[in-house]
């Protein structure tokens, strides 16, 4: 036994030959270890296997003709690109796999976008360089950058793209939310182009608040805003009583009266709630508010604030003026004045008062607050940035209030703090930060949103956007936005237009909002006789809309201002209005023009002319389109829509000459009323 | 063997974050079984890769005469890389389970099994599909609510009437697969770049070479195909457990 171990050795290293041979073994064997490491390699084992999945498929042969063994790479230095993921991904420029449902050898869905010149990291994040599935994939000790779950890919296209794109909703909306529900009064968001992101609501000011509600309200309200409106963007701050009772005695306090911002009220608010909700409906208040009916839907729209329990807010004094002129009250509102008269008022008024939800502020009593609570009121609302969204008299608005969000995206997850049970990754965070901020601690002054899963997955996209790559990537690449103009039309007929909030609907030269046509070229568009017609009584040339132009109840002066100027200001250089007549044409032309419109082009799909037969309900109605537009620009909408109005849904028919003369000759004859005029000889 | 663990690890990572968590949780004892599982709403969906369905997939159990189950388990499964949240739980009062589902990362249709136990404890099962759309499908949607779906869809909403009703010749809604999936990519292009004539149909349907890109139209074909019902073979794989 003794001895066993002794020979052993002796075998081995007895004399200096034997001990050089086993030293030369063992070293050959641990050189061999680094050529078995790489032939017994993930990637290898992959491409195997896409070799012996090509071989049962009919293309077989070009396929294989395609392959190329070996660790590949896509190299772009300009993009800091060093991705060798095709070394796995072995089939993703193969048309014919698209079919395939194993990974990796699945083939790329369609983009915009060649593999060639972006390689994949750009989008997918994860680690480029890697040749492991776990390194390339996950978030190691060594790289920290994971895969991008898919739910958030179109994040990447905003790191170029920084307007909207067709393509990509969820990043679209969700950079629709971080200005519209009010994250960027707090929160910087800078574009690598040193742009600012702008917010598009408009919080109310505060500093005649007294005014316009109640401190029994305003404690309601900021102890749980959707309580009073479910679509409400006013977060939730998740104050105790006491602070909420403190602030609403500070607003009520710091407000300053405004003059001929209530009405002593001329009116009493009348009780005939039949005409209130016919006034309410011809006015198309529920274009832009909405209410929510006795099935729970909300009907109307949201451009401004919900008033299903309107009466439990305001007073009625000021409501009464408000309505009477909202700009008295608030200069940059978007509520059209509407140049009610008293008896308008008094009804619409009385219609809206009864809008109350006797639960709301049946459990609110407020003792008189002692200064003390004042006091703490306001530090309050310079502790929570209150100043931030809302103006408030005598509080300066905070600079840079919450943390800069430009680079978010490239957070590094070591600097973040997770909650337990979740995953470590960034846009989880991201999420969970959204969804809950102050599980994240109490202390913390982020409040309480209420966005729905979806939407926390697109603002999370939409922040994910906001990365070092945007800044790293070669400027040149970036594809900017449209950005929204600051256009404001000059003289009478502009303050016209900013009293009627023209703008809150209609759109002219990149300015103003998407609910109603671009009036950009209407000056070309139309019959200077029917826009008069159109301002005194709006009807409706879409049989299908239910958000109307409202009647504003304008002075004949006001109306002829208005038109003077859009007929002067807003027309198109390609259209010459006087080029064509509005009648004279022949009735060989006007019958041509009819059969091409009821065969070749087949408008009757859309429009209607002759109301017995025609049923088309997408473009506008045509029964009396021959007093309404010029013959110039009905020529040139035939010719081609687009070029006047870019994004409209008429087909472009690459119209000739002979053929947009002939139904613009028809057209221009539908005069309304009984038959189309015919010209006289 | 490494390799494989490794895949499956990858996929347990990027994937199934949520069905971990909500697995640790105790699923609760089912107090009553049912005989049959039915699909209430939420089938045929369309949501793009990786997110969440628009509305939530809601199942009923029922028992032989029909009517509901209330305490029987519904458990839901698909492949890896679809979340379900709640991955499974309890029939309500009215006998349903309601669960959010996000669909996995690769475009196509993914099958969505939501099962329960019957008396014998024998497994009921229930099979719905859902639809992730990938980029180009996407686009193609977009391009539909905007050009095509207002004479397409015959369904009208409040928002949005429908022309559908107001068309001599019926235009196919985008669903009817048992007419488009005879159509070849060809064809679709011609008809949509070139109008119905192209194709001796009506003209009705316009001509939108001039108005829309080729690559548009191709995005359009492949929403089409992603859409039919029954599927396309051009729509890619069925993601199926099993």
């Amino acid at each position: 036994m003794n001895e066993k171990p002794t020979s052993l050795w002796q075998k081995l290293f007895g004399d200096s030959v034997r001990a050089f041979g086993v030293v030369s073994v063992v070293f050959l064997a641990s050189m061999a270890v680094a050529p078995a490491k790489n032939f017994f390699s993930e990637w290898r084992h992959y491409q195997h296997g896409y070799l012996s999945m090509i071989r049962n498929r009919s293309e077989a042969n070009t396929l294989q003709r395609h392959f190329q063994g070996g660790i590949q790479q896509i190299w772009l230095p300009d993009l800091g690109v060093t991705d060798r993921c095709t070394s796995c991904h072995v089939g993703l420029k193969e048309a014919s796999l698209a079919d395939v449902a194993t990974q990796p050898y699945r083939k790329h869905p369609v983009i915009p976008h060649n593999l060639d010149q972006f390689g994949c990291t750009v989008c997918h994040r994860g680690q480029g360089a890697a040749t492991t599935v776990e390194e390339a994939h996950s978030s190691t000790l060594a790289w920290e950058q994971p895969i991008l779950p898919a739910k958030y890919i179109e994040s990447s296209c905003g790191q170029c793209h920084r307007g909207q794109l067709p393509g990509t909703p969820q990043l679209n909306q969700g950079r629709n939310l971080l200005s519209r529900e009010g994250c960027v009064h707090c929160h910087l968001v800078k574009s690598p182009d040193g742009s600012t992101m702008k917010p598009t609501d408009d919080p109310p000011s505060l500093s005649h608040i007294a005014d316009k509600t109640t401190r029994e309200w305003i404690f309601a309200w900021l102890k749980d805003p959707q309580a009073y409106a479910s679509t409400s963007t006013m977060p939730n701050f998740k104050l105790s009583d006491d602070d909420a009772r403190d602030i609403s005695a500070f607003l009520i306090g710091n407000s300053t009266a405004l003059p001929g911002d209530t009405a002593t009220a001329s009116a009493k608010p009348s009780s005939d709630p039949a005409a209130g909700a016919s006034l309410y409906g011809e006015s198309f208040c529920a274009s832009c508010h909405a209410v929510q009916n006795a099935a729970g839907n909300m009907v109307g729209g949201n451009v401004g604030p919900e008033l299903t329990r309107v009466g439990n807010k305001v007073k009625p004094e000021w409501l009464q003026a408000w309505l009477r002129n909202p700009r008295v009250y608030d200069p940059a509102t978007g509520m059209p004045h509407y140049r009610f008269n008293d008896g308008q008022v008094a009804t619409l008024s009385g219609f809206l008062l009864a809008k109350t939800d006797s639960d709301l502020l049946s459990n609110v009593h407020l003792e008189a607050p002692t200064p003390e609570q004042i006091a703490h009121g306001k530090r309050l609302v310079s502790d929570y940035g209150c100043a931030s969204c809302h103006e408030i008299g005598g509080i300066k608005k905070p600079e840079n209030f919450a943390p800069e969000l430009s680079r978010i995206g490239s957070k590094p997850v070591t600097q973040l703090i997770f909650l337990p049970g979740m995953q470590h990754t960034l846009p989880d965070y991201i999420a969970g930060k959204i969804k809950n901020p102050r599980a994240f601690s109490p202390g913390l002054k982020m409040p309480q949103y209420t966005f729905t899963p979806a939407q926390i997955d697109s603002l999370t996209t939409a922040l994910l956007s906001l990365n070092d790559r945007s800044y790293s990537l070669p400027p040149s690449l970036a594809v900017a936005g449209k950005a929204e103009t600051d256009y404001q039309p000059a003289g009478k007929a502009g303050k016209l237009m900013s009293d009627l909030a023209c703008f809150s609907c209609h759109r002219i030269n990149g300015h103003g909002g998407d609910m109603a046509p671009d009036l950009t070229w209407e000056g070309s568009s139309v019959q200077r006789e029917w826009l008069v017609q159109f301002f005194k009584n709006p009807g409706t040339l879409r049989p299908s809309l239910i958000r109307r132009m409202p009647r504003f109840n304008l002075s004949d002066s006001d109306v002829n201002e208005l038109t003077d100027y859009i007929m002067t200001v807003y027309q198109s250089p390609a259209v010459d209005r006087n080029s064509m007549p509005l009648s004279g044409y022949s009735q060989g032309q006007i019958e041509l023009g009819k059969q091409l419109f009821y065969g070749k082009y087949s408008c009757q799909g859309c429009h209607i002319v002759d109301t017995k037969t025609d049923k088309g309900y997408i473009g506008p109605t045509l029964t009396h389109v021959g007093s309404r537009l010029t013959a110039a620009w009905m020529y040139q909408w035939m010719r081609n829509p687009q070029s006047l109005r870019p994004g409209t849904v008429e087909p472009n028919r690459a119209m000739n000459d002979e053929d947009a003369r002939a139904l613009t000759a028809f057209l221009i004859s539908q005069k309304g009323g009984g038959k189309p005029e015919v010209a006289k000889k | 063997m490494r390799a494989q663990i490794v895949i499956l690890l990858g996929f347990a990572l990027v994937g199934t974050s949520c069905s971990r968590k909500s697995e640790s949780a105790a699923a609760p004892k089912p107090t009553a079984f049912g005989a049959a599982i039915i699909e209430s709403s939420g089938g045929k969906q369309f949501a793009q890769t990786g997110s969440l369905l628009p509305q939530p997939v809601v199942v009923q159990v029922n028992d032989e005469q029909g009517t509901a189950v209330p305490g029987a388990m519904v458990e839901f499964a698909a492949v890896p890389g679809v979340i379900f949240d709640p991955p499974n739980g309890l029939t309500d009062s009215s006998g349903q389970v309601t669960t959010n589902v996000s669909l996995g990362g690769m475009a196509g249709r993914y099958q969505i099994v939501a099962s329960t136990l019957d008396k014998s404890h024998k497994k009921v099962e229930l099979r719905l599909e859902e639809i992730a759309l990938g980029y180009q499908q996407a686009l193609g949607r977009h391009l539909n609510e905007q050009y095509c779906e207002r004479c397409h869809n015959p369904e009208s909403t409040p928002e949005r009437v429908s022309n559908y009703d107001n068309l001599e010749v019926k235009p196919h809604p985008f669903t009817e697969g048992d007419t488009l999936n005879k159509m070849s990519d060809a064809d679709l292009t011609a008809i949509i770049t070139n109008g119905g004539p192209a194709l001796q149909k009506s003209a009705l349907m316009p001509a939108w070479g001039n108005t829309l890109s080729k690559s548009d139209i191709q995005a359009l074909i492949s929403y089409i195909r992603a859409a039919s019902d029954p599927p396309s073979r051009s729509a890619g794989p069925i993601y199926s457990k099993n």
